[in-house]
């Protein structure tokens, strides 16, 4: 029997289980879709209260609300839950949502691997938050983990060694499994360079996770051994070297920041051409940029390392690959703007967030040029500079896209559209108060204020304060987010239909809404005058 | 239209000798390589401004004028080979501008050789210890008392009350205006990371590893850069403060360093 004949079959015999069920023993790709979605929107509170303890202290100068370990380890764990715990974890969500929906197939190529890469998340999530809890308290080295210090942690060592390694084992897996459903499961004749952006963007996130991933649990493996087994890895007086980490921390840590940009690109690709009614400009390009984008982010590793003694051929070699990286970065922005260029524009909500991800995100590349020329990061390394470039990249950046993503697909998986003024103001609340909260710290690190302290010198204490009362108003625009998409899935907003916008390209737009259980039992057609970028 | 506007503020900022307060940007700072290092960071910003101002304006034009609810159908076209090829040679071009003359700088600041005077350096969680090769004179550097006591938690000190606010140490390192200054730098447990802005040099204190930078001072004074690697749980509280006086004053300076010593050590 073919697959096409047998899960025509099943659909006829039953919908979704019910109860728990449904939700631990789930291999259906919207089910697993949605918890990975509500798991990071739980992070992401989660994380952004802890945001907010720091920016609390950051308030004025003085030590008024937490001591400065406590401080340390809300700077580590922000970080640590941001990245692993709501930016990945949305986007995986949204991959697999999307991308059987995309290229035609039924599900993903491996449902029953699909479930534990999710389950591991809370177990290992479970793990990392409890440390708060423990005598000693969480880690409070940075999520960079730099050796000597992280060996310095008390309890919480192990437990976060376990957690880093539950959550690469997830982010492994799921890897795997989108590679192996965009390789083997497209409906016949979408060739490659047919592909939407957003599945393009995936498949290369894909192999950037499969190849660093195992490099940060080598280096955290190596940290443990160091701690536990008498190794020396990084500990100079038995021969080893604490830099070495940092290679092998950061060849890992670059790759990452395109895995968590990547799949925001291929939002925006598939949002700005649907409400610009107008192809996206320079479609095998943005393929191309992407992919060179991808590879050189292998080879650039040592610029977030500028300080730590390296020779100077080595200094020049990476300041030279990382300036070169601005250049397919550029060329996107370009073809994002050529898209634009003489369509027919509507602002909807999903499209404010995504022309606000082009602004800013920019402005978060800007800096990061910046931070390339390495006389100049001499000054900016390990100062605010380098928070306001991170930030502006992943919040409007990936956080943005994320806020995109969910506008533009709600209506398809709920049936019901949003509430559009709503949103519209949840945009431009967030939109205002990101860039009161991040703008100025550009100037706090050009002004001399390092990272990661819990007090500091007067004169960085107005914008200190700005960007503070800018977080706190950011923080709360959020809780507007949640209360638009629990209408939306309760059913509050009229009905969506299946193309939901004005005539948006991509075969997610041809089932109906909300989309039903199982999709494409059978493969659609996609010859010539079927519906995709 | 406010995210470019607030872009370009900085560029009408003067150097940022101004109010300290509202600093906007990077001191020019108080050495040859500093005013280099100054004039790159602006170089740089002003062709991301001018980038920006680029992008940027095609961007806002387009949103204005090209509007569904103005009327006009939207084009046809969704790819140009020329445009592709333009807009990835001239960044590269750019880049290579600004490369060009950051390699040079890069490559000044890395020449430690023909020093005058060599001090070796080392972090400690949480303090500094300053030592100068060859002249027996060598000390610790930790945070000046009045800051210690406002800076514990509710202290009840107002922080505004106290001059250089977590910028203050007991004992200053003190090197002579217009001398080559060579650090050695190293770690007594974690990395730590050696900053003064107004030299514009940073390098890590690295356990178990030395590393080297240098600087020369043009102007006499007293300059403050902090820690610039989380170190644990102090980090914000080890500042960096070197005092720069006339070459005569500091060999006073080394000398009442010396006869402390022996007092010390003759009680």
């Amino acid at each position: 029997m073919s697959s096409a004949e047998t899960s025509a079959h099943h659909d006829e015999h039953h919908g979704p289980a019910t109860g728990l069920k449904r939700w631990l023993y789930a291999t259906n790709h919207k089910d697993i879709g949605t918890m990975y979605l509500m798991f990071s929107l739980l992070m992401f509170f989660i994380g952004g209260s802890m945001a907010l303890v720091i920016r609390s202290e950051l308030l004025t100068p003085g030590l008024q609300f937490v001591h400065p370990e406590f401080f340390n380890q809300m700077t580590t764990m922000h970080a640590l839950i941001m990245v692993f715990g709501a930016v990945m974890p949305a986007f995986v969500g949204f991959a697999n949502w999307m991308i059987p929906m995309m290229i035609g197939a039924p599900d993903m190529a491996l449902p029953r691997m699909n479930n534990w890469s999710f389950w591991i998340l809370p177990v290992a999530f479970g793990i990392l938050l409890s440390t708060l809890f423990l005598p000693g308290g969480a880690p409070a080295g940075g999520w960079t983990m730099y050796p000597p210090l992280v060996l310095q942690t008390g309890d919480a060592f192990p437990f976060l060694i376990f957690s880093v390694h539950l959550m690469g084992l997830s982010s492994i897996m799921g890897a795997i499994n989108i590679i192996v459903t965009i390789v083997n499961m497209r409906a016949p004749s979408m060739t490659l360079l047919a592909m939407p952006m957003f599945v393009w963007t995936w498949l290369i996130t894909a192999y950037l996770l499969i190849a660093v991933m195992p490099v940060l649990a080598g280096a955290v493996t190596m940290l443990l051994t160091d701690q536990f087994f008498g190794t020396s890895f990084f500990l100079a007086a038995g021969g080893g070297d604490p830099v070495m980490f940092q290679h092998i921390f950061w060849f890992f840590g670059h790759p990452e920041v395109y895995i968590m940009i990547l799949p925001a690109f291929g939002v925006v690709s598939e949002i700005i051409p649907t409400f610009s009614r107008k192809a996206l400009f320079g479609h095998d390009s943005m393929v191309y940029a992407a992919s060179s984008i991808a590879f050189l982010s292998f080879i650039v590793w040592a610029h977030h390392m500028f300080t730590v003694g390296m020779p100077l051929t080595g200094q020049l070699f990476f300041m030279f690959a990382t300036l070169l990286i601005a250049v397919p970065t550029g060329v996107k922005v370009f073809n994002w703007v050529a898209t634009m260029w003489r369509g027919a524009m509507t602002f909807e909500t999903p499209m404010l967030f995504s022309l606000a991800f082009v602004f800013l995100f920019t402005i978060g590349g800007f800096s990061g040029l910046m931070l390339a020329i390495i006389p100049a990061d001499i000054q900016y390394h390990d100062s605010y500079f380098v928070v306001a470039h991170f930030h502006y990249v992943l919040v409007p950046g990936s956080i943005f896209g994320l806020f995109a993503a969910t506008y533009y697909w709600l209506p398809k998986w709920t049936g019901h559209m949003y509430n559009e003024p709503l949103g519209k103001v949840h945009f431009w609340l967030s939109a205002i108060f990101v860039n009161i909260t991040f703008f100025p710290m550009h100037f706090l690190g050009l002004a001399g204020m390092p990272r990661r302290i819990p007090d500091y010198s007067t004169q960085f204490a107005d914008f200190n304060w700005i960007a503070s009362v800018g977080s706190f108003g950011f923080g709360l625009s959020q809780i507007l987010f949640v209360y638009v998409v629990y209408q939306c899935i309760r059913g509050k907003g009229e009905t969506a239909t299946s193309k939901v916008w004005d005539n948006p390209k991509g075969l997610e737009w041809t089932v109906p809404s909300p989309a039903p259980y199982h999709t494409f039992a059978e493969p659609p057609d996609v010859s010539e005058g079927a519906a995709f970028s | 239209m406010i995210r470019k506007m607030s872009l370009c503020v900085p560029g009408l900022m003067a150097a940022g000798n101004a109010s300290a307060e509202w600093a906007v940007n990077m001191p020019v700072g108080v050495t040859a390589l500093s005013a280099e290092t100054f004039a790159l960071h602006m170089q740089v910003f002003y062709w991301c401004c001018a980038i920006a101002v680029v992008v940027f304006g095609f961007m806002i034009y387009s949103l204005i004028n090209h509007r569904k609810s103005l009327g006009g159908k939207p084009a046809g076209f969704s790819h140009s080979m020329t445009a592709e090829i333009v807009w990835t040679v001239i960044p590269i071009v750019i880049l290579l501008i600004m490369a060009v003359p950051s390699a040079e700088t890069l490559i000044k600041l890395e020449d430690g050789r023909k020093s005058d005077i060599t001090v070796v350096v080392t972090g400690y969680q949480w303090k500094w210890h300053y030592e100068y090769k060859g002249e027996d004179v060598s000390f610790y550097s930790s945070l000046a008392r009045t800051s210690v006591d406002a800076r514990r938690k509710n202290s009840g000190i107002d922080p505004f009350t106290v001059d250089n606010y977590l910028l203050d140490v007991d004992n200053r390192m003190v090197v002579p205006v217009g001398a080559k200054v060579r650090i050695l730098l190293t770690s007594n447990d974690v990395i730590h990371s050696w900053w003064v802005p107004d030299f514009a040099i940073k390098k890590d204190a690295v356990p178990g590893f030395m590393n080297e930078t240098w600087f020369r001072v043009e102007e006499p004074g007293i300059y403050r850069g902090q820690c610039a690697e989380l170190c644990g749980k102090d980090h914000g509280y080890m500042p960096v403060v070197v005092e720069a006086v006339a070459p005569d004053a500091f060999q006073e300076w080394l000398a009442a360093q010396k006869r402390d010593v022996d007092e010390l050590a003759a009680r």
